[in-house]
Protein backbone atom coordinates (compact mmCIF):
# COMPACT_ATOMS: atom_id res chain seq x y z
CA UNK A 1 0.00 0.00 0.00
CA UNK A 2 1.07 3.56 0.15
CA UNK A 3 1.30 3.85 3.75
CA UNK A 4 5.12 3.44 3.92
CA UNK A 5 5.15 6.09 1.04
CA UNK A 6 3.30 8.53 2.36
CA UNK A 7 4.19 11.08 5.49
CA UNK A 8 5.39 9.74 9.19
CA UNK A 9 2.20 9.44 11.14
CA UNK A 10 2.95 12.81 13.40
CA UNK A 11 2.81 14.86 10.34
CA UNK A 12 0.02 13.37 9.23
CA UNK A 13 -2.13 15.12 11.98
CA UNK A 14 -2.17 18.86 10.50
CA UNK A 15 -1.09 21.59 12.76
CA UNK A 16 -4.65 23.36 12.15
CA UNK A 17 -6.09 20.02 13.81
CA UNK A 18 -4.19 20.98 17.42
CA UNK A 19 -5.29 24.39 17.41
CA UNK A 20 -9.09 23.72 16.94
CA UNK A 21 -8.59 20.77 19.93
CA UNK A 22 -7.00 23.62 21.75
CA UNK A 23 -9.75 26.49 21.05
CA UNK A 24 -12.25 23.74 21.80
CA UNK A 25 -10.57 22.65 24.99
CA UNK A 26 -9.90 26.07 26.03
CA UNK A 27 -13.77 27.25 25.53
CA UNK A 28 -15.17 24.62 27.20
CA UNK A 29 -12.23 24.76 30.49
CA UNK A 30 -13.82 28.34 30.09
CA UNK A 31 -17.74 27.52 30.67
CA UNK A 32 -17.03 24.84 32.97
CA UNK A 33 -15.38 27.29 34.94
CA UNK A 34 -16.55 30.66 34.60
CA UNK A 35 -20.07 30.60 36.28
CA UNK A 36 -18.01 29.37 39.34
CA UNK A 37 -16.10 32.36 39.39
CA UNK A 38 -18.94 34.94 38.81
CA UNK A 39 -20.76 32.86 41.52
CA UNK A 40 -17.67 33.76 44.01
CA UNK A 41 -17.29 37.09 42.67
CA UNK A 42 -20.87 38.07 43.06
CA UNK A 43 -20.67 36.96 46.67
CA UNK A 44 -18.21 40.18 47.64
CA UNK A 45 -20.53 42.64 45.88
CA UNK A 46 -23.66 44.38 46.89
CA UNK A 47 -27.21 43.16 45.13
CA UNK A 48 -27.00 46.52 43.53
CA UNK A 49 -23.65 46.41 42.17
CA UNK A 50 -24.36 42.49 40.43
CA UNK A 51 -27.75 44.46 38.95
CA UNK A 52 -25.28 47.24 37.49
CA UNK A 53 -21.61 45.68 36.78
CA UNK A 54 -22.28 42.04 36.95
CA UNK A 55 -18.93 41.40 35.04
CA UNK A 56 -16.69 43.95 37.26
CA UNK A 57 -14.40 42.58 39.61
CA UNK A 58 -15.32 43.11 43.40
CA UNK A 59 -13.51 44.47 46.10
CA UNK A 60 -12.39 41.86 47.69
CA UNK A 61 -12.47 43.32 51.15
CA UNK A 62 -16.05 43.63 50.84
CA UNK A 63 -17.07 40.81 52.74
CA UNK A 64 -20.25 41.33 54.51
CA UNK A 65 -22.11 39.25 53.06
CA UNK A 66 -20.12 36.24 54.44
CA UNK A 67 -20.30 37.67 57.70
CA UNK A 68 -24.17 37.41 57.42
CA UNK A 69 -24.63 33.99 56.16
CA UNK A 70 -22.28 32.88 58.26
CA UNK A 71 -23.73 35.02 61.74
CA UNK A 72 -27.43 35.60 60.83
CA UNK A 73 -28.74 32.51 59.37
CA UNK A 74 -28.77 28.64 59.95
CA UNK A 75 -26.28 28.03 57.49
CA UNK A 76 -23.66 26.72 59.94
CA UNK A 77 -26.04 24.43 61.21
CA UNK A 78 -26.92 22.79 58.02
CA UNK A 79 -23.00 22.40 57.52
CA UNK A 80 -22.72 20.70 61.09
CA UNK A 81 -26.15 18.53 59.89
CA UNK A 82 -24.19 17.53 56.57
CA UNK A 83 -21.15 16.66 58.29
CA UNK A 84 -22.59 14.35 60.79
CA UNK A 85 -24.51 12.87 58.53
CA UNK A 86 -22.17 12.32 55.90
CA UNK A 87 -19.46 11.04 58.05
CA UNK A 88 -21.86 8.75 60.26
CA UNK A 89 -22.89 6.78 56.65
CA UNK A 90 -19.44 6.55 54.74
CA UNK A 91 -18.30 5.35 57.86
CA UNK A 92 -21.04 2.73 58.25
CA UNK A 93 -21.23 2.19 54.71
CA UNK A 94 -16.98 0.93 55.17
CA UNK A 95 -17.65 -1.08 58.40
CA UNK A 96 -20.55 -3.22 56.91
CA UNK A 97 -19.22 -3.33 53.24
CA UNK A 98 -15.95 -4.30 54.52
CA UNK A 99 -17.43 -7.24 56.64
CA UNK A 100 -19.27 -8.74 53.67
CA UNK A 101 -16.34 -8.08 51.30
CA UNK A 102 -14.00 -10.00 53.50
CA UNK A 103 -16.47 -13.12 54.61
CA UNK A 104 -17.62 -13.18 50.44
CA UNK A 105 -13.37 -12.85 49.40
CA UNK A 106 -11.43 -14.56 52.08
CA UNK A 107 -14.23 -17.72 52.89
CA UNK A 108 -15.23 -20.57 50.62
CA UNK A 109 -18.61 -21.40 51.32
CA UNK A 110 -22.11 -22.36 49.04
CA UNK A 111 -23.71 -18.71 50.00
CA UNK A 112 -21.26 -16.57 48.52
CA UNK A 113 -22.95 -16.87 45.22
CA UNK A 114 -26.30 -16.08 46.60
CA UNK A 115 -25.32 -13.18 48.92
CA UNK A 116 -23.13 -11.20 45.83
CA UNK A 117 -26.51 -11.62 43.98
CA UNK A 118 -27.95 -10.06 46.95
CA UNK A 119 -25.88 -7.48 46.73
CA UNK A 120 -25.92 -7.06 43.23
CA UNK A 121 -29.89 -6.27 43.17
CA UNK A 122 -29.12 -3.82 45.49
CA UNK A 123 -27.02 -1.85 43.33
CA UNK A 124 -29.30 -2.05 40.40
CA UNK A 125 -32.13 -1.12 42.49
CA UNK A 126 -33.30 3.11 42.33
CA UNK A 127 -34.39 3.41 45.97
CA UNK A 128 -35.55 6.27 45.05
CA UNK A 129 -38.73 4.91 43.93
CA UNK A 130 -39.48 2.96 47.64
CA UNK A 131 -39.28 6.14 48.90
CA UNK A 132 -43.00 5.87 49.84
CA UNK A 133 -42.39 2.61 51.82
CA UNK A 134 -39.01 3.88 53.38
CA UNK A 135 -41.02 6.80 55.06
CA UNK A 136 -43.62 4.73 56.51
CA UNK A 137 -41.13 2.55 57.39
CA UNK A 138 -38.82 5.01 59.02
CA UNK A 139 -41.98 6.78 60.66
CA UNK A 140 -42.65 3.33 62.60
CA UNK A 141 -39.41 3.02 63.53
CA UNK A 142 -39.63 6.42 65.14
CA UNK A 143 -36.87 7.99 62.59
CA UNK A 144 -38.30 10.57 60.60
CA UNK A 145 -37.15 13.49 61.06
CA UNK A 146 -34.37 13.04 62.19
CA UNK A 147 -30.68 12.37 60.95
CA UNK A 148 -30.70 8.97 61.18
CA UNK A 149 -33.49 8.50 58.80
CA UNK A 150 -30.77 10.12 56.04
CA UNK A 151 -27.88 8.39 57.59
CA UNK A 152 -29.86 4.38 57.18
CA UNK A 153 -31.28 5.46 53.83
CA UNK A 154 -27.65 6.48 52.67
CA UNK A 155 -25.85 3.18 54.07
CA UNK A 156 -28.45 1.29 52.62
CA UNK A 157 -27.71 2.85 48.83
CA UNK A 158 -23.80 2.79 49.38
CA UNK A 159 -23.39 -0.63 50.68
CA UNK A 160 -23.56 -3.08 47.89
CA UNK A 161 -20.76 -0.89 45.91
CA UNK A 162 -18.91 -1.01 48.54
CA UNK A 163 -18.93 -4.97 48.89
CA UNK A 164 -18.07 -4.68 45.28
CA UNK A 165 -15.44 -2.96 45.76
CA UNK A 166 -13.76 -4.13 49.14
CA UNK A 167 -14.75 -7.91 47.97
CA UNK A 168 -12.65 -7.18 44.69
CA UNK A 169 -9.61 -5.94 46.47
CA UNK A 170 -9.23 -8.62 49.09
CA UNK A 171 -9.64 -11.27 46.74
CA UNK A 172 -6.59 -10.31 44.89
CA UNK A 173 -4.55 -10.75 48.40
CA UNK A 174 -2.11 -13.57 48.43
CA UNK A 175 -3.71 -16.51 51.40
CA UNK A 176 0.06 -16.96 52.01
CA UNK A 177 -0.55 -13.93 54.57
CA UNK A 178 -3.52 -15.41 56.43
CA UNK A 179 -1.74 -18.61 56.38
CA UNK A 180 1.64 -17.90 57.67
CA UNK A 181 -0.60 -15.82 60.63
CA UNK A 182 -3.10 -19.14 61.35
CA UNK A 183 0.30 -21.24 62.14
CA UNK A 184 1.39 -18.22 64.33
CA UNK A 185 -1.59 -19.31 66.29
CA UNK A 186 -3.24 -15.83 65.28
CA UNK A 187 -7.21 -16.13 65.65
CA UNK A 188 -9.54 -14.95 62.06
CA UNK A 189 -10.53 -11.72 63.92
CA UNK A 190 -7.07 -10.91 64.50
CA UNK A 191 -5.90 -11.77 60.92
CA UNK A 192 -8.35 -9.94 59.45
CA UNK A 193 -7.94 -6.87 61.87
CA UNK A 194 -4.06 -7.00 62.07
CA UNK A 195 -3.24 -8.56 58.52
CA UNK A 196 -5.43 -7.97 56.06
CA UNK A 197 -7.04 -4.65 56.36
CA UNK A 198 -4.21 -2.41 56.62
CA UNK A 199 -3.59 -3.83 53.33
CA UNK A 200 -6.98 -2.76 52.10
CA UNK A 201 -7.22 1.42 52.70
CA UNK A 202 -6.60 2.27 49.04
CA UNK A 203 -10.12 0.59 48.32
CA UNK A 204 -11.56 2.06 51.56
CA UNK A 205 -10.31 5.50 49.99
CA UNK A 206 -12.37 4.58 47.03
CA UNK A 207 -15.41 3.27 48.18
CA UNK A 208 -15.40 6.16 51.01
CA UNK A 209 -15.45 9.24 48.29
CA UNK A 210 -17.81 7.64 46.24
CA UNK A 211 -20.56 7.70 48.66
CA UNK A 212 -19.54 10.72 49.99
CA UNK A 213 -20.04 13.18 47.13
CA UNK A 214 -23.27 12.04 46.46
CA UNK A 215 -24.41 11.69 50.00
CA UNK A 216 -23.10 15.23 50.78
CA UNK A 217 -24.41 16.79 47.88
CA UNK A 218 -28.07 14.96 47.91
CA UNK A 219 -31.56 16.56 48.00
CA UNK A 220 -34.31 14.39 47.54
CA UNK A 221 -34.26 12.18 50.51
CA UNK A 222 -33.97 15.17 52.92
CA UNK A 223 -36.51 17.18 50.89
CA UNK A 224 -38.98 13.95 51.68
CA UNK A 225 -37.95 12.92 55.65
CA UNK A 226 -36.65 16.50 57.31
CA UNK A 227 -39.21 19.12 58.78
CA UNK A 228 -37.60 20.87 61.22
CA UNK A 229 -35.46 23.31 60.40
CA UNK A 230 -32.68 22.42 62.65
CA UNK A 231 -31.76 19.12 61.35
CA UNK A 232 -31.84 19.92 57.69
CA UNK A 233 -27.91 19.37 55.27
CA UNK A 234 -26.67 21.37 53.27
CA UNK A 235 -28.63 21.07 49.86
CA UNK A 236 -31.59 20.98 51.68
CA UNK A 237 -31.13 24.28 53.88
CA UNK A 238 -30.32 25.84 50.66
CA UNK A 239 -33.17 25.94 49.78
CA UNK A 240 -34.83 27.70 52.78
CA UNK A 241 -32.04 30.31 52.36
CA UNK A 242 -33.04 31.04 48.84
CA UNK A 243 -36.53 31.07 49.69
CA UNK A 244 -36.02 33.34 52.65
CA UNK A 245 -33.51 36.17 50.60
CA UNK A 246 -34.78 36.14 47.17
CA UNK A 247 -34.14 39.01 46.37
CA UNK A 248 -30.66 40.02 48.25
CA UNK A 249 -28.40 38.68 45.41
CA UNK A 250 -25.58 39.56 47.21
CA UNK A 251 -26.32 36.58 49.70
CA UNK A 252 -27.52 34.57 47.63
CA UNK A 253 -24.49 33.75 45.67
CA UNK A 254 -22.60 34.30 49.22
CA UNK A 255 -24.43 31.58 50.34
CA UNK A 256 -24.07 29.30 47.55
CA UNK A 257 -20.33 29.96 47.71
CA UNK A 258 -20.07 28.42 50.80
CA UNK A 259 -22.33 25.57 50.22
CA UNK A 260 -19.94 24.77 47.12
CA UNK A 261 -16.60 25.82 48.93
CA UNK A 262 -15.88 22.53 50.86
CA UNK A 263 -16.31 20.25 48.44
CA UNK A 264 -14.67 21.84 45.74
CA UNK A 265 -11.38 23.22 47.67
CA UNK A 266 -11.43 19.26 48.81
CA UNK A 267 -11.72 18.36 44.98
CA UNK A 268 -9.04 20.87 43.91
CA UNK A 269 -6.93 19.56 46.35
CA UNK A 270 -7.45 15.83 46.08
CA UNK A 271 -8.61 15.74 42.32
CA UNK A 272 -7.19 12.07 41.20
CA UNK A 273 -8.33 10.56 44.39
CA UNK A 274 -12.01 12.45 43.60
CA UNK A 275 -12.05 11.38 39.82
CA UNK A 276 -11.00 7.98 40.81
CA UNK A 277 -13.23 7.48 43.39
CA UNK A 278 -16.48 9.00 41.36
CA UNK A 279 -15.87 7.17 37.98
CA UNK A 280 -14.70 3.81 40.08
CA UNK A 281 -18.86 2.03 38.94
CA UNK A 282 -18.42 3.30 35.55
CA UNK A 283 -14.63 2.61 35.02
CA UNK A 284 -13.32 -1.16 34.73
CA UNK B 1 2.79 -32.00 54.30
CA UNK B 2 -0.17 -30.62 52.69
CA UNK B 3 -2.61 -29.20 55.19
CA UNK B 4 -6.49 -30.46 53.68
CA UNK B 5 -7.94 -27.70 53.20
CA UNK B 6 -11.65 -29.66 52.58
CA UNK B 7 -12.05 -30.46 56.18
CA UNK B 8 -15.11 -28.88 57.50
CA UNK B 9 -14.78 -25.33 58.63
CA UNK B 10 -15.06 -25.20 62.49
CA UNK B 11 -18.18 -24.19 64.30
CA UNK B 12 -16.17 -21.11 65.94
CA UNK B 13 -15.10 -20.12 62.05
CA UNK B 14 -18.51 -20.35 60.96
CA UNK B 15 -19.69 -18.18 63.68
CA UNK B 16 -17.64 -16.02 62.93
CA UNK B 17 -18.18 -15.66 58.86
CA UNK B 18 -22.06 -15.16 59.98
CA UNK B 19 -20.81 -12.45 62.07
CA UNK B 20 -19.47 -10.60 59.36
CA UNK B 21 -22.22 -11.10 56.71
CA UNK B 22 -25.47 -11.20 58.84
CA UNK B 23 -25.41 -7.75 59.70
CA UNK B 24 -25.08 -6.45 56.45
CA UNK B 25 -27.96 -8.82 54.65
CA UNK B 26 -30.28 -7.51 57.70
CA UNK B 27 -29.44 -3.95 56.78
CA UNK B 28 -29.95 -4.34 53.25
CA UNK B 29 -33.56 -6.55 53.77
CA UNK B 30 -34.75 -3.52 56.40
CA UNK B 31 -33.73 -0.81 54.03
CA UNK B 32 -33.74 -1.94 50.58
CA UNK B 33 -35.39 -5.22 49.83
CA UNK B 34 -38.55 -4.72 52.05
CA UNK B 35 -39.44 -0.63 51.38
CA UNK B 36 -38.82 -2.27 47.64
CA UNK B 37 -41.33 -5.08 47.56
CA UNK B 38 -43.90 -2.98 49.83
CA UNK B 39 -43.37 -0.20 47.09
CA UNK B 40 -45.29 -2.86 44.78
CA UNK B 41 -47.87 -4.16 47.48
CA UNK B 42 -48.89 -0.55 48.47
CA UNK B 43 -50.06 0.05 44.90
CA UNK B 44 -52.96 -2.05 45.21
CA UNK B 45 -54.38 -0.37 48.13
CA UNK B 46 -56.74 2.69 48.74
CA UNK B 47 -55.14 5.20 50.80
CA UNK B 48 -56.04 7.57 53.30
CA UNK B 49 -53.18 10.13 54.18
CA UNK B 50 -50.83 7.70 56.29
CA UNK B 51 -53.23 5.18 56.91
CA UNK B 52 -53.87 2.29 54.18
CA UNK B 53 -57.60 1.73 53.15
CA UNK B 54 -59.19 -1.15 51.46
CA UNK B 55 -57.37 -3.67 48.62
CA UNK B 56 -58.82 -1.99 45.02
CA UNK B 57 -56.19 -4.26 43.04
CA UNK B 58 -55.41 -2.44 39.81
CA UNK B 59 -57.55 0.56 40.36
CA UNK B 60 -54.41 2.89 40.91
CA UNK B 61 -52.71 1.59 37.76
CA UNK B 62 -55.79 2.37 35.49
CA UNK B 63 -55.90 5.85 36.93
CA UNK B 64 -52.19 6.52 36.27
CA UNK B 65 -52.49 5.48 32.58
CA UNK B 66 -55.70 6.40 31.65
CA UNK B 67 -57.48 8.27 34.06
CA UNK B 68 -58.77 11.75 33.04
CA UNK B 69 -56.77 13.69 35.21
CA UNK B 70 -53.79 11.92 35.66
CA UNK B 71 -52.98 10.04 33.01
CA UNK B 72 -52.76 13.57 30.63
CA UNK B 73 -50.27 14.79 33.47
CA UNK B 74 -48.26 11.27 33.12
CA UNK B 75 -48.20 11.12 29.77
CA UNK B 76 -47.07 14.83 29.23
CA UNK B 77 -44.29 14.73 31.81
CA UNK B 78 -43.62 11.41 30.09
CA UNK B 79 -42.43 12.97 26.78
CA UNK B 80 -40.23 15.24 28.37
CA UNK B 81 -38.11 12.85 30.36
CA UNK B 82 -37.82 11.46 26.94
CA UNK B 83 -36.79 15.18 25.44
CA UNK B 84 -34.51 15.05 28.13
CA UNK B 85 -32.69 11.82 27.39
CA UNK B 86 -32.63 12.35 24.03
CA UNK B 87 -30.87 15.35 24.29
CA UNK B 88 -28.65 14.42 27.11
CA UNK B 89 -27.70 11.41 24.75
CA UNK B 90 -26.38 13.86 22.15
CA UNK B 91 -24.93 17.08 23.98
CA UNK B 92 -23.65 14.64 27.22
CA UNK B 93 -22.27 11.80 26.18
CA UNK B 94 -21.84 13.12 22.75
CA UNK B 95 -19.66 16.13 23.39
CA UNK B 96 -17.97 14.07 26.45
CA UNK B 97 -16.84 11.50 23.64
CA UNK B 98 -15.49 14.19 21.58
CA UNK B 99 -13.81 16.21 24.80
CA UNK B 100 -12.32 12.91 26.14
CA UNK B 101 -10.95 12.19 22.46
CA UNK B 102 -9.42 16.19 22.53
CA UNK B 103 -7.59 15.02 25.64
CA UNK B 104 -6.73 11.54 24.77
CA UNK B 105 -3.79 13.00 22.68
CA UNK B 106 -2.73 15.18 25.94
CA UNK B 107 -2.36 18.61 24.46
CA UNK B 108 -0.82 21.63 26.15
CA UNK B 109 -3.00 21.96 29.77
CA UNK B 110 -4.11 18.30 29.67
CA UNK B 111 -4.13 18.30 33.37
CA UNK B 112 -5.47 21.71 33.84
CA UNK B 113 -8.62 21.00 31.72
CA UNK B 114 -9.08 17.08 32.95
CA UNK B 115 -9.76 19.04 36.39
CA UNK B 116 -11.51 21.54 34.63
CA UNK B 117 -14.07 19.48 33.06
CA UNK B 118 -15.12 17.58 36.48
CA UNK B 119 -15.34 21.20 38.66
CA UNK B 120 -19.35 21.02 37.95
CA UNK B 121 -19.43 16.87 38.58
CA UNK B 122 -18.64 17.29 42.04
CA UNK B 123 -21.06 19.92 43.13
CA UNK B 124 -24.38 19.41 44.57
CA UNK B 125 -27.33 19.53 41.95
CA UNK B 126 -29.03 22.02 43.91
CA UNK B 127 -26.29 24.94 43.95
CA UNK B 128 -26.33 24.13 39.88
CA UNK B 129 -29.82 24.79 39.84
CA UNK B 130 -30.08 27.77 41.50
CA UNK B 131 -26.85 29.42 39.92
CA UNK B 132 -27.97 28.82 36.61
CA UNK B 133 -31.92 30.02 38.35
CA UNK B 134 -30.03 33.19 38.97
CA UNK B 135 -27.80 33.54 35.65
CA UNK B 136 -30.97 33.07 33.70
CA UNK B 137 -33.07 35.46 35.20
CA UNK B 138 -34.74 38.00 32.98
CA UNK B 139 -33.75 41.33 33.76
CA UNK B 140 -30.21 40.51 35.99
CA UNK B 141 -28.89 37.25 35.10
CA UNK B 142 -25.89 37.13 33.31
CA UNK B 143 -26.80 35.64 30.03
CA UNK B 144 -29.41 38.63 29.36
CA UNK B 145 -27.05 40.69 30.46
CA UNK B 146 -24.39 39.70 28.36
CA UNK B 147 -26.86 39.92 25.25
CA UNK B 148 -27.71 43.42 26.17
CA UNK B 149 -24.16 44.46 26.41
CA UNK B 150 -23.33 42.63 23.13
CA UNK B 151 -26.42 44.38 21.72
CA UNK B 152 -28.00 41.26 20.86
CA UNK B 153 -31.23 42.58 22.95
CA UNK B 154 -33.30 40.49 20.72
CA UNK B 155 -32.38 37.82 21.82
CA UNK B 156 -32.63 38.21 25.73
CA UNK B 157 -35.77 36.25 26.67
CA UNK B 158 -36.96 35.00 30.21
CA UNK B 159 -35.72 31.46 29.31
CA UNK B 160 -37.00 30.19 31.87
CA UNK B 161 -40.34 31.41 31.67
CA UNK B 162 -41.03 31.24 28.37
CA UNK B 163 -42.50 27.68 26.89
CA UNK B 164 -40.35 27.63 24.20
CA UNK B 165 -36.93 27.98 25.79
CA UNK B 166 -37.72 26.68 29.72
CA UNK B 167 -37.43 22.55 28.88
CA UNK B 168 -34.13 23.24 26.93
CA UNK B 169 -32.44 25.57 29.66
CA UNK B 170 -32.98 22.94 32.04
CA UNK B 171 -31.71 20.36 29.85
CA UNK B 172 -28.33 22.45 29.52
CA UNK B 173 -27.78 23.20 32.96
CA UNK B 174 -27.91 19.60 33.74
CA UNK B 175 -25.38 18.92 30.80
CA UNK B 176 -23.15 22.11 32.33
CA UNK B 177 -23.41 19.51 35.24
CA UNK B 178 -22.35 16.33 33.95
CA UNK B 179 -20.81 16.48 31.15
CA UNK B 180 -17.30 15.72 33.12
CA UNK B 181 -18.49 12.18 34.14
CA UNK B 182 -18.97 10.93 30.53
CA UNK B 183 -15.76 12.77 29.53
CA UNK B 184 -13.49 11.06 32.48
CA UNK B 185 -15.14 7.67 32.03
CA UNK B 186 -14.59 7.62 28.25
CA UNK B 187 -11.15 9.16 28.87
CA UNK B 188 -10.37 5.92 30.83
CA UNK B 189 -11.71 3.80 28.15
CA UNK B 190 -9.89 4.94 25.56
CA UNK B 191 -5.85 4.87 27.60
CA UNK B 192 -7.07 0.82 28.14
CA UNK B 193 -6.99 0.96 24.29
CA UNK B 194 -3.64 -0.22 23.00
CA UNK B 195 -1.52 2.03 21.69
CA UNK B 196 -0.21 -0.27 18.93
CA UNK B 197 -3.96 -0.17 17.52
CA UNK B 198 -3.60 3.45 17.01
CA UNK B 199 -0.74 3.93 15.84
CA UNK B 200 -1.23 1.13 12.97
CA UNK B 201 -3.94 2.90 11.83
CA UNK B 202 -2.95 6.02 11.38
CA UNK B 203 0.47 4.44 9.67
CA UNK B 204 -2.73 2.84 7.06
CA UNK B 205 -3.27 6.21 6.24
CA UNK B 206 -7.12 6.67 8.39
CA UNK B 207 -8.04 9.56 8.59
CA UNK B 208 -8.98 11.58 12.01
CA UNK B 209 -13.05 10.84 11.34
CA UNK B 210 -12.39 7.21 10.66
CA UNK B 211 -10.19 6.72 13.43
CA UNK B 212 -12.52 7.84 15.50
CA UNK B 213 -15.68 6.10 13.91
CA UNK B 214 -14.04 2.76 12.89
CA UNK B 215 -11.21 2.21 15.63
CA UNK B 216 -12.34 4.42 18.45
CA UNK B 217 -16.10 4.42 19.03
CA UNK B 218 -16.51 0.39 18.39
CA UNK B 219 -12.75 -0.09 21.37
CA UNK B 220 -14.76 2.06 23.96
CA UNK B 221 -18.10 -0.02 24.00
CA UNK B 222 -17.33 -1.29 27.12
CA UNK B 223 -17.58 3.04 28.43
CA UNK B 224 -20.58 3.83 25.78
CA UNK B 225 -23.04 0.86 27.82
CA UNK B 226 -22.30 2.20 31.48
CA UNK B 227 -23.11 5.76 30.46
CA UNK B 228 -25.64 5.35 28.20
CA UNK B 229 -27.74 3.14 31.16
CA UNK B 230 -26.71 5.55 33.54
CA UNK B 231 -28.11 8.58 31.82
CA UNK B 232 -31.33 6.32 30.95
CA UNK B 233 -32.02 5.60 34.54
CA UNK B 234 -31.05 9.07 35.41
CA UNK B 235 -33.29 10.86 32.46
CA UNK B 236 -36.12 9.06 34.06
CA UNK B 237 -35.33 9.69 37.99
CA UNK B 238 -34.68 13.53 36.72
CA UNK B 239 -35.99 15.28 39.43
CA UNK B 240 -33.46 18.07 41.37
CA UNK B 241 -33.01 20.10 38.60
CA UNK B 242 -36.41 20.92 37.45
CA UNK B 243 -37.62 21.47 41.14
CA UNK B 244 -35.06 23.82 41.74
CA UNK B 245 -34.93 25.65 38.84
CA UNK B 246 -39.03 25.66 37.02
CA UNK B 247 -40.48 24.67 40.55
CA UNK B 248 -43.05 21.35 41.51
CA UNK B 249 -45.47 22.55 39.57
CA UNK B 250 -43.04 22.41 36.31
CA UNK B 251 -43.62 25.82 34.63
CA UNK B 252 -44.68 27.62 32.80
CA UNK B 253 -47.95 25.71 32.35
CA UNK B 254 -46.19 22.23 32.82
CA UNK B 255 -44.42 22.36 29.58
CA UNK B 256 -40.98 21.56 31.97
CA UNK B 257 -42.87 18.97 33.84
CA UNK B 258 -41.11 15.43 34.27
CA UNK B 259 -42.33 12.10 35.67
CA UNK B 260 -39.68 12.96 38.99
CA UNK B 261 -42.24 16.08 39.82
CA UNK B 262 -45.63 14.40 39.18
CA UNK B 263 -44.61 11.47 41.33
CA UNK B 264 -43.24 14.31 44.15
CA UNK B 265 -46.82 16.04 43.68
CA UNK B 266 -49.28 13.00 43.84
CA UNK B 267 -47.20 11.23 46.74
CA UNK B 268 -46.32 14.41 49.39
CA UNK B 269 -48.66 16.73 47.19
CA UNK B 270 -47.53 20.46 46.63
CA UNK B 271 -48.31 23.84 48.04
CA UNK B 272 -51.06 24.86 46.37
CA UNK B 273 -52.84 21.25 47.44
CA UNK B 274 -51.62 19.69 50.06
CA UNK B 275 -53.60 16.35 49.14
CA UNK B 276 -51.37 13.21 49.32
CA UNK B 277 -51.93 9.71 47.61
CA UNK B 278 -49.77 7.10 48.38
CA UNK B 279 -52.04 4.80 46.58
CA UNK B 280 -51.68 6.75 43.05
CA UNK B 281 -47.90 7.22 44.03
CA UNK B 282 -46.99 4.26 44.29
CA UNK B 283 -48.57 2.70 41.37
CA UNK B 284 -46.92 5.64 39.86
CA UNK B 285 -43.11 4.80 40.99
CA UNK B 286 -43.90 0.74 40.45
CA UNK B 287 -44.46 1.74 36.26
CA UNK B 288 -41.74 3.64 36.18
CA UNK B 289 -39.41 1.12 38.07
CA UNK B 290 -40.82 -1.86 36.08
CA UNK B 291 -40.11 0.36 32.88
CA UNK B 292 -36.58 1.46 34.06
CA UNK B 293 -35.37 -2.24 35.10
CA UNK B 294 -37.16 -3.49 31.75
CA UNK B 295 -35.45 -0.91 29.39
CA UNK B 296 -32.52 -0.80 31.11
CA UNK B 297 -31.91 -4.79 30.98
CA UNK B 298 -32.49 -4.48 27.01
CA UNK B 299 -30.61 -1.22 26.62
CA UNK B 300 -27.41 -2.82 28.28
CA UNK B 301 -27.69 -6.17 26.63
CA UNK B 302 -28.15 -4.36 23.18
CA UNK B 303 -25.16 -2.67 23.72
CA UNK B 304 -22.82 -5.42 25.23
CA UNK B 305 -23.37 -6.77 22.06
CA UNK B 306 -21.46 -4.36 20.05
CA UNK B 307 -18.31 -4.77 22.90
CA UNK B 308 -15.56 -6.12 21.55
CA UNK B 309 -12.68 -8.10 23.65
CA UNK B 310 -9.13 -7.01 23.22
Amino acid sequence: MNALTSQAPSSRQPISFALLAQVILIANSFIMLYPVVVMVLSAFKTTGEIFEHPFALPDFTQVGNFAKVLGETAMPTYFVNSILVTGTSVLLILVLGTMAGYAVARYESRTNTFILLFFLAGLMLPLKLAVIPLFILLRDLGLLDSRWSLIVTYTAIGLPSAVFIMAGFLRTLPSELEDAARIDGASEPRIMWSVMLPLARPPMAIAAIQNAVPIWNDFFFPLVFIQTDARKTLPQGLTTFMGEYTTDWGMLFAGLTIAAAPITLLYIALSRQFIQGMTAGAVK
Amino acid sequence: MLVSRKQAPSLKRQLWVAFLVVPPIVFMSLFVVYPILSAFAYAFYDWQGLARGEFVGLKNFKEVLFGATMAPVVWNAFLHNVYALIALMIIQNGGGFLLAWLLYKEPFGFRFHRIAVFVPVVLSTIIVGFLWKLFLNPNFGIINQALYSLGLDSWAKPWLGDSSTALGALILANAWHFVGFPTLVYLAGMQRIPPEIIEAARLDGTNEWQLLKNIVWPLVAPSTTILFTLLFIGAFNWFEIPYVMVGLDGSPFGTTDVLGLVFYRTAFGNQSASIQNFGMGSALATLLFLFIVVFASMLTLWLRRREIQF
